[in-house]
């Protein structure tokens, strides 16, 4: 899922500080599960929005919705009917749902609430940790399921830098090296021999942003 | 003029090469000084480029000062700072310019540099660099496309006898060879033995290997380089002989264990040779060179 972190408080209140009807909006796919964006971080945003506008003494309505999913047209089709009540929205969808409210209802700013992190997995309790770069190159049956894209600070392909340190990262001594973790895996399912090969530079052309996918692109440059 | 490092690479019986680091800023005249000072002690000097992501003149520029004043340049290119367009616009550029020797590095993260806010490139990996050399040597770029005028460079990488882990080390430098690495120069080595087993262990054929000699100049260093320093390994007795000396003659029994390493290595001919690494005391390598005779 795309993971993502909610901007200081005082970074959303100064974008909405001069509107005076303000509608914070919730994701509830990716952001309610990574506690980022959904129902209640929505709430609690909405409280301390409202709290600091007390207490500056300024007038400011702060509504609050969560909708299932901001990435898709037809999850914000509901907001038609109230867009026009607010002066501004504030989205705590990841980049591309804010964007798409924005793109939607382009008549009202629409401003982020969240920073947007990547593509990854839970790791315990409130602790999310990266797993994919969308490279549109899939590598993971070659590398024992470990992307070395991704994990390896350097994105090597053909094996550790010199940097490895008792099989930890030279960015980061927490971080266990990429390499090292995918040569221990191979090494026991006794495969090593499928990172043996030398792999050629990655092909950058298939991820041009902007990236579309999907069959309306033929139907559009039909005739 | 200097010989040529591929044919002393074939004919010498121990090659010396040593490192040095391009000055920050427009200041060239302690690297002139020390060019003229080692250029004739050693076979060949290798420039860094923008080490431990410090960002310097480039190497490209100093290794032709090195050139121009007689020595054998070996320019060191690291993937970190350019996409695979500059890297081989690099590449032709050191050609044109009369550099022969290229050593293909990763290159160190930016975030451990002193320009953390960096983008790191690393479009290509140190083994993907060396076959684009291989590429420009045949007249062709990665793209297949023919080249008006090849190069014939002498390509080398570098290697780590003491990583830990060392399985991915051995797969990674058998990459390098399979990729066209003719010579390598290794991390530094305080210990024999450990570059004994290594190379015991790996089997490189045809190809020269350079053992790694850090000057030590104090007890503190040897601590560093244990501690933070991936596949370094200064043993303890080592930390302790600089540790009893008193501080004024720490730089002499620095030098003298040099020395001894070099002797060690060169009696045993467990390899071809050493590359030295005198940072900041770059002037000291003749007298390195003189104590290991």
């Amino acid at each position: 899922m795309i993971v993502a972190r909610r901007k200081p408080l005082a970074e959303i209140e100064a974008v909405v500080q001069d509107c005076t009807q303000v509608l914070v909006v919730g994701c509830g796919s990716c952001m309610a599960v990574c506690q980022a964006g959904g129902e209640k971080e929505v709430e609690i945003l909405a409280r301390q929005l409202r709290m600091r506008a007390r207490l500056a003494s300024r007038c400011q309505i702060v509504d609050e919705i969560t909708l299932p999913r901001q990435c898709d047209p037809e999850f914000l089709r509901p907001l038609a009917a109230l867009v026009d009540r607010y002066q501004a929205l504030v989205s705590m969808a990841c980049g591309a749902g804010v964007q798409l409210l924005a793109e939607q209802f382009a008549h009202r700013p629409v401003f982020p609430a969240l920073d947007t992190l990547f593509l990854g997995v839970n790791e315990g309790p409130g602790t999310w940790g990266q797993r994919c770069l969308a490279c549109g190159q899939c590598i993971l049956h070659l590398t024992a399921g470990i992307c070395p894209k991704t994990l390896c600070a350097k994105g090597l392909l053909n094996g550790p830098c010199g940097g490895t340190k008792h099989g930890k990262c030279e960015v980061n001594a927490e971080k266990t090296c990429a390499w090292a973790a995918i040569y221990n895996r191979l090494e026991k399912w006794g495969r090593l021999e499928l990172i043996g090969r030398i792999w050629p530079p990655a092909d950058w052309s298939v991820v041009d942003t902007p990236a579309r996918h999907g069959t309306s692109l033929a139907e559009e440059s039909a005739p | 003029m200097a010989p040529a490092f591929r044919d002393v690479c074939r004919q010498k019986s121990f090659i010396v090469t040593a490192e040095m680091g391009p000055p920050k800023g427009t200041d060239t005249s302690r690297l002139r000084e020390i060019v003229h000072q080692i250029g004739s002690s050693v076979d060949a000097i290798n420039v860094t480029d923008n080490q431990s992501a410090v960002m310097k003149v480039s190497s490209l520029a100093i290794c032709r000062l090195i050139l121009e004043a007689g020595g054998e340049p070996i320019l060191q290119l690291t993937c970190r700072d350019r996409n695979r367009l500059a890297l081989q616009s690099d590449l032709l550029a050191a050609w044109v310019l009369g550099i022969r020797n290229v050593l293909c590095l990763t290159g160190d993260h930016v975030r451990i540099g002193d320009h953390p806010q960096a983008k790191p490139v690393f479009d290509l990996d140190s083994v993907q660099l060396l076959q684009v050399v291989a590429n420009l040597n045949q007249g062709r770029d990665l793209a297949g496309n023919a080249l008006e005028g090849a190069t014939d460079f002498f390509p080398g990488a570098v290697v780590t006898p003491g990583a830990d882990p060392l399985g991915p080390q051995i797969l990674k430098f058998r990459k390098k060879i399979a990729a066209g690495a003719r010579f390598f120069q290794t991390q530094a080595i305080f210990d024999v033995d450990q570059l004994k087993s290594f190379l015991d262990r790996a089997q490189p054929n045809g190809v020269t290997i350079l053992a790694g000699i850090v000057l030590l100049v104090s007890p503190r260093m040897g601590q560093f380089l244990n501690e933070k320093i991936p596949g370094v390994y200064v043993p303890e007795r080592l930390i302790e002989r600089l540790a009893e000396v008193p501080k004024e003659k720490r730089l002499a029994e620095g030098i003298r264990i040099a020395a001894e390493l070099i002797r060690a290595i060169r009696d045993t001919g467990i390899c071809q040779g050493v590359h030295i690494m005198a940072i900041g005391r770059e002037e000291k390598v003749p007298e390195i060179l003189r104590l290991a005779e």
